[in-house]
Parts: C-alpha cells; structure tokens; sequence
C-alpha cells in the first residue's frame, strides 16, 4: 500500500520538479517567463504525436523537449530582441501554447497513447520496497533528479553559472565585464523551455498517456510558485514539488478512506501545507533576499 | 508576406467566427454555443455529434454555426448576442453556466428562439432542456453489484452539485437492488477536467480496494489506469472503449442529437413551444453503449432494467429508501419527485463518504 502511494507520488511531483528547475535557471538570470503552462502543454503535444507517428516514446521525449525549447524562442525573440513586457509576454505565450496545441492535436483526441517503460535496473530493481521506487522508473524521474543536482552544481559551481547569476543580479554590470546578457539569457530562456516540454512530455507519455486539450491543467503555474516560494534553490524546488505532489496523493487517500474531513478542506491542502512549508524553510530574509534575481523582470537594452 | 497576411486573417476568422460555411437566405440558422472546443473528448464534443446530427438529417434546409470555447460569464452574453443578430432562428447554448447571459439575450430578441441546456431558468421564447443521467447511472450500479468481487465500487465525482449527488444515489441504488451489502467509495476530484489527477484520484481509489470504477469527470484517464490494473470500469459522457478495449463495461453516451434534430424539426413545422424538457432513455437523449466483458446472465440484466426504466415501469428513486444516516426517505412504493432530485443535497444509505457541503 505505502509503496503503491509513494509510486503515485513520484509520478505527480515529476512534472512540476522538472519545469520549476527549468523556470528556475530563466529566472536565475533574470528574466520572468509566465509562459510555462503553454511551453508545457506544447511539449505535451509535440511529444504525444511524435510518439504516435513513430512509435518510439522516445523520440517523443526528445520531440517535447524540443518542442517547449523552440516555443520559448519565440518568448526570447520578443522580450530580449524586441524588449516586450515580460509578464504580458508570458501570459500571451500561454494562451498560445493552450490554443495552438489544441488545433496541432485536433487529430490525436481519443487515439490510445504511446507509454514510456521504465527502465528497470537488474538486480537493483529486486530489493524490497527500495528496487520498485527508485530502481524501476521511467526515464523522466531519473532526469528529474539528474536537473536538480545539474541546475545546483551549474549555478553555484561552475563560471556559466556564476555568470547567469550576474546577469540575474544586476545586468548593467555584467555587460560593462563583457558579458553578453542578450546571448546569455536567451540560452536560459530556451532552458526553461525545453524542461517545460519535457515536463508536458511526462504528461502525455507517462502520467496520463493520452492527448486531451489543455491537459496540463494549471500544473505549469505551480510549477512557477514553487520557484518563487522555493526563493530559487534548487533543492528547496525538489522539496516543494514533492511536498505537494504527496499532500495532493494523500488527500485522495484519505477521502477515499472515509475519514470525513470536507474534500474541499483537502483539495486545498496541497497549496497551503507547499507554502507554509517551504515559508518555514526561507524564513531567514537576508539569504532570501541575496538569492532573489534583483533584475528579475527587468528589460535589458545594450547601449553600446 | 501578403499571402501570410490573408492565410493569418482567414485561420483567424476560422478560429474566431462562424465555421458554418457560406449563407444561404432560404436556409434556417440553427446556432450552437459550447464552452469547450469540439474535441474535448467529452461534454462538448457529444454537443457536437448532436449538432452534425441535426445538419445530417435536414441537409440544405438548416445550417448549424457554432462558437467554440466561449467562456462562462460577462463574455457569454456578447457571443450569444452575436449569434442572435447574425439570423439566427434557435440557439442552443450549451452550458449550465449560460443561463443568466441565455435569460438576457432572449428577452432582448423576441423573435429568436433559445434553448438552455442543464439550467432552471426559461421564457416565451426561451426552453430548458436535460437529460436522466441518472437513469443510466441506476444500470451502472446494477452491472457493478454483478461483477464486483469485493463488492467495492470507487466513484470519481467532480463537485458536490445536486446532479452529482443524484448520480451517485442512482448508482448506490442500482448496486443495492442486486448486492444489499453493496459500498461505494466517492473520492471528490473537485475538477470536471484534470487528467492527471483524475488518473490519481482512480489509483487511490484502487490502492485502497475498490475493484470497479466509475467516474463523474470528463476524460479518459480513469479509463486509462483501470486498464493498466486489470479491473472493470464505466465510461462517462463518451463511449470511452478506446481507452479500455477490455475495462469498459458499458458508458453513459449523451445523445443530444435525437433531442436537437426534435426541436428542430418542430421549429420547421411552426410547433416550437417554450418547455422545460427533461428526456430520459425513453426518448433517446442518453443511450447506453454496448454491455461488453460481462457474461451473459449480467448483460441480459442490464438490458431488462433499461427496458424496463424505458417503459416506465421501473423508477430508479422508489422507496423504501434510507437516507445515508438511516432516516426514511421515501416510503414503499413511492417515487421521488423531479423537484427534490433537482435539488439533491444528501446521500442515501450505502454511500460510504461524508457529504461536502
């Protein structure tokens, strides 16, 4: 029972880790994009049809990721070339993912889909309670945990890293050290978008393996609030995706174990318990307020 | 770039406007209003079949646009205003949410006629129709209580509104009319439309017993994972065999073409009359797809209730029923009336959960 829920858990929490670690890397340096249920659910779809047509889940995976990558491009070329409002251009790039994926998958609606297998690890997969959680996943959970230890060590270990968080922090003096922002951030923006495709990619070829319009249903804003609430660590990120992810799974539970607490009450608990949690966890201001992208949000012009 | 120019106008007029096709001055409009797209797999795209349905059957006589994804509210009422000055004789609006914007826009033309689905409130020229879900539901329960080993049954609900809780009464029912003993899990999902989380709320369920599923929300996941489980499950709104070759053991199909092609015809003839219609079985507006995976003595079971709750002589609310708490609601023999089963708001006995309120 208790592995059949952690199993569960596993599968809701990945999505949201994913393209918050995503979301996470554009914001690091410091441009805001809302756009992550649409690259999510473009991804989402470009996967499920290219699995569909191929019959390879993936090349699908790779088709979602591409997907949501070459969807933020157009985010990139409209808020860092052509410096449009970022949070206007965000929300636009959501109503367009919603609409466009909806005509691209008008034919995909009711086919059975294509279902990613986990990998299962010889041996390893045998031991108890342990080998089926960690050792017989799909290939999306194993990227999810390989994100967040990648995202942790890029931006606080390596140079590109240092240099993504300078432009987050104050642009105007990363491009006096030759930095090129403009370059920089469109690379971070594609990041955010290629996680939110394979986010959406999860989506369709493992949680749920079908197609149905709009199936993202609102989980590329949590993924967004975990970045802020996780005040934009990495590990915080995972914590958060997994804390809602369970009290999500758990009120199910519990309302079909009949302990007669009001569903409404439950329904909202996944929200509430994320946020005081991960509240709890930054409650300290200043390491907070160092780790927040002062120039989040900001357009950036070079003027020579 | 012109090309591009004209090719972005006309998909934007496709996707904005009427998808009709050309006018004809002899034709008679016959207009839809959904609050989801065509393929939504669900509620609106069975609004759509019944809409091809009418253009089928009256061919060059009618023509039927539509609007697409017409959000409930403020917004509502431009679009179906906007149908209304565009010729249309009837309009069909199609969500419960259009009620209010349906209400206004009829007493603005007198001479349009509208018909509100799912809603209370009508006029001269405005008629109120829905369907007796809860008929099919009652058979669901009966092929439930048959075919249960553990005599469990999980229920995916959606929001605690009377139409829900007369499903799961329904189907409660229907199990205990084979199985006395006969549970029935609900989990609420507190959504019409999550995949995933309708997907959890059908793992949970199983994890915790249940060896049968059935659902008040609109895809197919639920479908999807009782599959990959092993065990039996309903479709809803949509024949879902597709998602569950072997799992689907009947569905609930909404049928409104029968009901549209009706209505139209009676506006054709010059019959049209404001009513307040709630079709059932009988009169085709919901129509069980075919019993599959059950044996044969289950099948011809669920044929003879359906027979039976056609012609009138079964009624799925006729006491003596319990209410959840063991108080009487209905004595022997009597049946419950529309009034009470429009406002629903309590369970009967059986219905293992607590009532949202």
């Amino acid at each position: 029972m208790l592995e059949a829920i952690l199993l569960t858990i596993i599968t809701a929490s990945t999505p949201l880790v994913i393209a918050a670690a995503g979301e996470l890397v554009t914001e690091r340096a410091g441009v805001l994009n809302l756009g992550v249920e649409g690259m999510m659910i473009m991804g989402a779809v470009c996967a499920f049809g290219a699995a569909h047509v191929t019959g390879y889940p993936v090349v699908g995976l790779v088709a979602g990721i591409l997907g949501g990558a070459l969807f933020s491009l157009l985010f990139g070329f409209l808020t860092l070339t052509l410096v449009a409002n970022q949070v206007a251009t965000g929300l636009a790039l959501t109503l367009l993912g919603l609409g466009l994926s909806g005509q691209i998958g008008e034919s995909f609606v009711g086919i059975p889909g294509v279902k990613l297998q986990p990998i299962v690890f010889p041996l390893l997969s045998d031991i108890p309670f342990v080998g089926p959680l960690l050792f017989r996943q799909d290939l999306t959970f194993y990227l999810s945990i390989a994100l967040i230890i990648g995202v942790h060590w890029f931006l606080f270990k390596s140079r590109t890293g240092l240099k993504i968080r300078a432009i987050g922090d104050s642009h105007g003096s990363a491009h006096a050290l030759g930095i090129n922002v403009i370059r920089t951030r469109y690379l971070a923006v594609m990041f955010g978008g290629a996680c939110a495709g394979l986010a959406g990619a999860q989506l369709s070829l493992v949680y749920t393996p079908q197609w149905v319009e709009n199936m993202s249903a609102g989980r590329g804003w949590i993924a967004l609030a975990l970045v802020v609430f996780a005040s934009w660590r990495p590990a915080r990120v995972l914590a958060g995706g997994y804390i809602f992810g369970a009290v999500g799974i758990l009120q199910l539970h519990a309302q079909a174990f009949g302990i007669g607490v009001p569903s409404q009450f439950l329904s909202m608990l996944p929200y509430a318990v994320t946020i005081v949690v991960l509240i709890i966890i930054s409650h300290n201001r200043r390491t907070t307020l160092i780790n927040t992208p002062a120039c989040l949000g900001k357009p950036f012009v070079p003027d020579r | 770039m012109k090309k591009l120019i004209i090719a972005l106008a006309a998909t934007a007029a496709t996707l904005g406007g009427f998808s009709g096709g050309a006018q004809a001055a002899d034709k008679t409009k016959v207009c839809f209003v959904y609050v989801g797209t065509r393929t939504d797999g669900g509620w609106t795209q069975a609004q759509d079949l019944g809409r091809q349905q009418v253009d089928k059957t009256f061919g060059d006589k009618v023509e039927t646009p539509y609007l697409e994804s017409v959000p409930e509210g403020p917004d509502a009422e431009r679009a179906i205003e906007r149908m209304a000055r565009s010729g249309c004789a009837l309009i069909f609006t199609t969500s419960f949410g259009f009620m209010d914007a349906t209400v206004k826009v009829a007493e603005k033309f007198p001479k349009v006629k509208f018909e509100h689905a799912t809603g209370f409130k009508s006029g001269p020229n405005l008629a109120t129709y829905n369907s007796r879900f809860y008929e099919g539901r009652y058979i669901l329960g009966q092929i439930a209580a048959k075919m249960s080993k553990k005599g469990v049954a999980g229920y995916i609900a959606s929001f605690p509104i009377p139409e829900v809780v007369m499903g799961i009464n329904a189907f409660e029912l229907g199990a205990k009319s084979v199985n006395p003993n006969f549970k029935l899990k609900v989990v609420w999902a507190n959504t019409w439309f999550d995949p995933g989380k309708e997907a959890d709320a059908a793992k949970a369920l199983i994890d915790q017993g249940v060896d049968i599923l059935t659902q008040h929300t609109d895809t197919t996941a639920p479908m999807q994972v009782a599959a990959e489980r092993g065990i039996y499950a309903f479709g809803q709104a949509s024949d879902m065999i597709a998602a569950g070759p072997k799992t689907q053991l009947t569905a609930i199909v909404d049928t409104w073409g029968n009901y549209y092609v009706k209505r139209t015809k009676a506006l054709l003839d010059g019959t049209w009359k404001s009513e307040q219609i709630w079709d059932g079985l009988k009169d085709g507006i919901l129509t069980m797809a075919p019993y599959t995976n059950m044996p044969d003595d289950v099948k011809a079971m669920a044929e003879e209730t359906e027979a039976k709750i056609k012609s009138g002589e079964l009624h799925p609310f006729t006491g003596p029923i319990n209410k959840q708490d063991g108080t009487p609601w209905l004595k022997k023999g009597e049946k419950a009336d529309d009034g009470t089963l429009l406002g629903m708001n309590f369970y009967v006995e059986g219905v293992d959960d607590k009532l949202p309120k």
